[in-house]
């Protein structure tokens, strides 16, 4: 007689180790993530390493001096050069900051109209018509704000220097209104409207709504309830769609381009005709550029780069933060 | 017998007859002063009557709430038309470029600005000579390689973003946000100065498609992570609890889910990308004729052709200039229709 041997089989081994399938997925996919990494910085090194030649020479006048000019003989080596953005920097500020000031108001107001005034369906298609105005390309806005807007926007300059010359902003010794950082400020209002309207709602829509009933339970009126619930909450998200808004209109270039006089010189006059840009400056030169002056103008891209990353970096954390701390 | 009694429903909240009589009393008012002092004073024009209207409309209503109801009342009034004055302004801009693009740009519009291109004519000729073809061809291609190289990129960002969530998770959410900020001819420049100037040496479609595609993957990525999010997450432990690994998951019941979502990210990153233009003009040469190869020669594209003739300046070419906006502009706008479209139906069936 054989006893037969009861084999047990051997239990399978508990594990957390991803199979071999979810190892070649997970690599892939951080791959695919870390390639987007990776491009930012690829970015930052390739200009930096294309500009380092003339931001060396330059040094911090750079971004101080605003004279740009380059003189080469018939050989094309070069014989003087000066680059130095202050003046397209000054004006990249300016034209920024004009755009902020016009559209912060108007998109504050237009995304309280959507949250809490307008009836379902005027919603629904204004919420349409803003998206899709985000989505208009740039150059759309060059062209129609040359045609169309400038001579309107002159007109209100020339009004603003008339009756409101007094202040300071509004001076101008020249009276020469064409192409200036204030016609370029208004297209990029326009042009940054939607993505504040679009943060703000966002931001307004997370009101706590139990704070909204109570407000209106204790008989406030609509703009009492706003102004006791939905600004408080809200505050700082909106501060953070109006530097998303700056970044955008720090690195405009077609349509500031269009409708811009650049000049080098600093001019913080917003009304006169005379203004700068550093992306403008980077189309505008590029065309008949030496590989000397080639490298300058990456040197530009890096400072504008860095610029603009900072902001929006900011704007991103304070959005984000306001959207967490829901209450 | 008993009879029953039903309530009239009433709506207290509503405005009575006599109210709605006041407002348009005060609307009509207001309207009437601002026709008054366009005609009295030395104001004139569209900015006067807009502008004097809101005036005396936020003033006049205002002042009667206060007679009625007190200040607090009035100062609600008052901002109620503010907040009016906020959306319109908002729309007008839309409805202006709407406007002057389709008057413009509708006499520019034949059969022949598609079926030729602009290598026989110059934007200063007459309309009937040349067409878009090229720009049109060039555009797609570049948008094709674009899309090609970009929706893997972005769609694997938002995989690890909503899948893995791994140790670089904040940080490359953090970059890809800050990414979208990144001006449009600073990608330009960068494939400028790391790839054509040190590699190819020349101007292609390809480079303009490999700037675009810097451009894109933000917005592919922001849209699918979004959309990625909205999957429930009891589907993926459905899938997990099946035996399936989280490959299969992810594969199998995630995307599949996400589908129409991703289609949408895809679709609002082409718009984000059809009218770019500053990179355009540094990368691509933009030739008049149609070329089939992306990797070799000038290639034209409707941005291109837009500035171009823009730039030109005679009367042919601003109609030109406006012909080709409008065909961009009614590509972009068919593309974002259809992007809300997919998107407003339900993201799992």
């Amino acid at each position: 007689m054989s006893v037969q041997e009861l084999v047990i089989p051997k239990p399978r081994e508990i594990t957390t180790e991803p199979r071999f399938s979810d190892k070649v997925f997970r690599g892939v996919v951080t791959t695919g993530g870390l390639s987007s990494l990776l491009l930012l910085g690829l970015i930052a090194l390739f200009l930096g390493y294309r500009g380092f030649e003339v931001l060396r020479q330059e040094g911090i006048g750079f971004i101080t001096h605003a004279d740009w000019s380059i003189s080469t003989d018939d050989a094309g080596n070069v014989l003087d050069s000066h680059f130095g953005l202050a003046a397209m920097l000054v004006g990249t500020i300016l034209c920024s900051l004009i755009a902020v000031a016009i559209a912060l108001p108007i998109s504050v107001f237009c995304a309280l109209f959507l949250n809490f005034y307008a009836p379902g369906w005027l919603k629904k298609i204004m919420v349409t018509i803003i998206d899709m105005m985000a989505a208009f390309p740039s150059i759309l806005f060059g062209i129609w704000g040359f045609l169309v807007l400038m001579p309107s926007v002159e007109y209100w300059a020339k009004l603003l220097h008339k009756y409101l010359g007094f202040m300071p902003f509004f001076k101008m010794q020249v009276p020469f209104y064409t192409r200036s950082p204030f016609v370029a400020g208004v297209v990029l209002a326009i042009m940054i409207i939607p993505i504040i309207t679009s943060v703000s709602r966002e931001i307004f829509s997370q009101a706590p709504l139990d704070r909204i009933q109570a407000a209106y339970a204790l008989g406030a009126t609509r703009w009492a309830m706003i102004k006791a619930v939905v600004i408080p909450h809200g505050r700082s998200g909106v501060i953070g769609g109006a530097m998303l808004g700056l970044g955008r209109a720090m690195g405009e270039t077609v349509a500031v381009f269009t409708v811009l006089n650049i000049v080098f010189q600093i001019n913080w006059q917003m009304l006169l005709g005379a203004g700068g840009n550093v992306a403008s400056l980077i189309i505008l030169k590029f065309g008949d550029a030496s590989p000397y002056e080639i490298k300058a103008l990456m040197a530009a891209g890096l400072v504008l780069f860095a610029m603009t990353l900072i902001v929006n970096a900011l704007a991103n954390l304070i959005v984000r933060t306001t959207g967490k701390s829901g209450r | 017998m008993s009879t029953t009694i039903t309530a009239v429903p009433t709506k207290p909240w509503q405005a009575s007859k006599r109210e709605r009589a006041l407002d348009t009393g005060i609307f009509l008012a207001a309207i009437t002063t601002s026709f008054l002092v366009v005609a009295l004073t030395s104001m004139k024009g569209k900015l006067a009557y807009f502008t004097i209207f809101f005036i005396a409309y936020a003033l006049l209503t205002s002042v009667f709430k206060a007679t009625q109801r007190g200040s607090a009342a009035a100062k609600d009034a008052f901002v109620n038309s503010l907040v009016a004055i906020g959306a319109i302004v908002t729309v007008i801009p839309v409805a202006s470029i709407l406007d002057t693009v389709l008057r413009k740009g509708l006499p520019g519009i034949s059969f022949n600005l598609f079926t030729h291109d602009m290598a026989l004519a110059t934007p200063t000729d007459p309309l009937n000579n040349g067409g878009l073809l090229h720009a049109i061809t060039g555009t797609l291609t570049m948008v094709a390689i674009a899309l090609f190289l970009s929706v893997p990129i972005g769609i694997l960002t938002a995989l690890y973003l909503t899948e893995i969530k791994g140790r670089f998770t904040g940080p490359i959410r953090f970059l890809v946000q800050a990414m979208s900020g990144v001006p449009s001819i600073v990608a330009g420049l960068f494939i400028l100065s790391a790839i054509l100037y040190p590699i190819t040496k020349a101007y292609s479609g390809l480079m303009g498609s490999l700037s675009l595609t810097i451009l894109m993957i933000p917005t592919i990525a922001r849209t699918s992570e979004e959309v990625l999010n909205l999957i429930p997450n009891e589907l993926r432990e459905a899938g997990t609890a099946l035996g399936g690994t989280q490959w299969r998951t992810v594969a199998m019941i995630v995307l599949p889910a996400a589908r129409s979502g991703l289609v949408t990210a895809i679709i609002l990153g082409v718009a984000r990308i059809a009218g770019e233009t500053a990179p355009i003009l540094l990368l691509t040469g933009g030739g008049d004729k149609v070329n089939p190869n992306a990797f070799s020669g000038p290639m034209g594209s409707l941005p291109y052709y837009i500035w171009k003739s823009f730039n030109a300046g005679s009367p042919e070419a601003i109609t030109r200039a406006w012909a080709g906006l409008l065909v961009l502009v009614g590509l972009v706008l068919i593309l974002f229709t259809s992007a809300r479209y997919l998107g407003s139906r339900k993201v799992a069936k």
